[in-house]
């Protein structure tokens, strides 16, 4: 029996579903040798402002989970890529990489995932503190997350990078709005349908795909946006901060055009959950 | 023979207002939300609808307090000049006095009052007009009452009928809105019924209200628009113009653009305006600044500049 080729329409994870753009613009994708792959969702801000709205309703819920059910559902999120490296690995030589490099690739975002998944319920341990004072008060720093974070991700490791930079700040209970990469958007695409199943409540991570040029100044000036974890160019990089000093927000700029390795032990740090957390320090009156 | 039965009584009703093409209608007001409305009328439309608004609070923990600060926020919604007060603050009866001493006696916000045992109406009828009563010797401009449901779904129309009548004389001045309690009523026909009863015993210039905003189901644009076309056609058949307010589950500025949208497709631009249309509605004020802001600055706001989500998110 003939049987039609059932090909998979590439959707964005936003909310908790999987949508196209509002615009319904596509853009094609083309594997290395220029095949024609598939149409990916290219995303307007008007899809940033409605994942906004949806990491702003998942935020406050995700935010009170214990430290310790943080640290189980990004462990559940590693076990489900794990158990899809091999489409994972495809996706990713989709733009060019061997399939010994895919394969890595997918391993190391999964240990990144299980590392910050360790630090979930110890990070406060190590940047909480309790302050020396010279009145009667005992005094103690806690950290709270921030909010939404802005996250846009470089085209090289595209899933690794992705991780890398999504991980750290759900971690502490913030939610992320991210933008894959335009070149290689297929990794985040696949990445989505893992999160679906991860327990990750929907709308903690939104994964937007489409033009870095159409979103970025909507990143910028967005004001419920916190904070900007990206890595970008100098132009990218201006409008941003200019952006981000009228809607007040913390940016955290990593330079497109330095050489960096994703792989290596120092891509990952309590540094970087430490990058989107704010201070809260208090002065408690104790008995004279 | 006169049957004599709430299905028949209300057959014979239906036969004579006529009755609601469901389908067409929700597919009327699906069309609604294609529309696009940017820029200019965009500002137009979000400015218009923060006129529109009856600042709402009913609740059991309602405060003298929290009323006054409800009525700065209905004088002055935002620290924008150019942005108009609203229509109305709409409490309890008991929070009439309060809110008229926040206001004055010379404001353009008007003071609007639910009363006769809002939300159920289910007390005796000298207690809900004494109520009633009370609202206006305090201070209420406009009275938001809700129609006599059991006796609707009864069929006993000349019951909710006087009632309705008896409500307009213990107004006197006051502007009186009608409740119809959609979610209650089940079909756009009795909607439709519903709406031309109320009609026929208030004066020009009264409103009808889809809901109370505290049963399950409220204002819908389908609902909206039963009762828009009621309105037009009871202003085409005795030349009388009665408002239209929907109330309860119209949160965003784009739900309340589609319901303008409503107005202006089904009765023009005659009811574009806050004495023939309202949304009643507490946390849409805040989505229309929202808005407003964005328009000005160009760049998407959080919530939590507009007094609402005290939450850190």
């Amino acid at each position: 029996m003939v049987r039609l080729p059932i090909t998979k329409t590439p959707k964005v994870y936003v909310g908790g579903a999987f949508i196209r753009s509002e615009s319904a613009r596509v853009f094609p994708l083309r594997d290395a040798a220029g095949e024609f792959f598939a149409n990916i969702p290219q995303c307007t801000r008007k899809d940033l402002r409605n994942a906004v709205e949806a990491a702003a309703k998942a935020g406050p819920g995700w935010a009170k989970r214990t430290a310790y059910n943080r640290g189980q559902i990004l462990y559940r999120l590693a076990e489900m890529i794990e158990a899809r490296a091999g489409e994972m690995a495809d996706a990713i030589a989709l733009g060019g990489a061997t399939p010994a490099a895919a394969a890595r690739e997918v391993a190391a975002a999964v240990d990144r995932l299980i590392y910050y998944a360790g630090w979930t319920d110890k990070y406060e341990q190590v940047l909480g503190n309790v302050n020396p004072v010279a009145a009667p008060f005992f005094n103690f720093t806690v950290t709270e997350p921030m909010g939404i974070i802005g996250v846009i991700t470089p085209d090289e490791a595209p899933l690794l990078a992705l991780i890398s930079l999504v991980a750290p700040a759900i971690t502490s209970g913030n939610t992320v709005v991210a933008l894959a990469s335009t070149r290689q958007p297929y990794p985040a695409i696949l990445l989505g349908e893992m999160l679906a199943t991860s327990d990750l409540p929907g709308g903690v991570v939104n994964l937007l795909t489409g033009f870095r040029a159409e979103m970025i100044p909507t990143f910028a000036t967005h004001t419920h946006l916190r904070a900007i974890s990206a890595v970008v160019n100098a132009a990218e990089r201006k409008a941003l901060a200019l952006g981000a000093a009228e809607s007040i927000k913390r940016t955290i700029m990593l330079k497109a055009e330095e050489k960096r390795d994703w792989f290596a032990t120092t891509a990952q740090s309590v540094d970087a959950i430490r990058d989107t957390l704010e201070y809260k320090t208090t002065w408690h009156p104790v008995g004279a | 023979m006169l049957v004599r039965s709430p299905q028949a009584a209300l057959q014979r009703l239906f036969d004579e207002v006529g009755s609601v093409d469901q389908i067409g209608i929700d597919e009327r007001v699906a069309k609604y939300g294609t529309r696009s409305i940017k820029k200019a009328a965009k500002v137009w439309g979000l400015r218009t609808a923060v006129t529109m608004v009856d600042l709402t609070t009913l609740e059991g923990k309602d405060t003298p307090g929290k009323v006054a600060s409800l009525c700065q926020k209905a004088l002055r919604p935002d620290d924008d000049v150019s942005i108009p007060p609203v229509a109305a603050v709409c409490v309890y009866p008991s929070m009439v006095r309060h809110a008229r001493r926040a206001l004055g006696n010379n404001s353009s916000v008007r003071i609007a009052s639910v009363a006769t045992a809002f939300p159920s109406g289910q007390a005796p009828l000298k207690t809900r007009l004494a109520e009633v009563k009370a609202a206006v010797a305090d201070g209420a401009d406009e009275i938001d009452m809700v129609i006599n449901r059991g006796a609707f779904l009864a069929g006993e129309f000349g019951r909710v009928q006087d009632e309705i009548a008896a409500v307009v004389t213990a107004c006197g001045t006051a502007t009186l809105k009608v409740i119809l309690e959609v979610s209650e009523l089940e079909t756009y026909d009795s909607i439709r019924a519903a709406s031309f009863l109320a009609m026929r015993v208030i004066r020009p210039g009264d409103f009808i209200k889809t809901s109370t905003g505290k049963t399950s189901l409220n204002a819908t644009l389908g609902n909206n628009q039963v009762m828009l076309e009621a309105i037009r056609d009871f202003y085409l058949d005795t030349g009388v113009a009665i408002a239209m307010k929907p109330a309860g589950g119209i949160r965003s500025a784009k739900q309340a653009l589609t319901f303008l949208i409503a107005v202006k497709e089904t009765l023009g631009d005659a009811w574009l305006n806050n004495t023939r249309y309202r949304f009643g509605a507490s946390s849409l004020l805040n989505d229309l600044l929202r808005q407003l802001e964005k328009e000005k600055t160009g760049a998407y706001q959080a919530p939590y500049y507009f007094s609402e989500a005290a939450e850190s998110y």
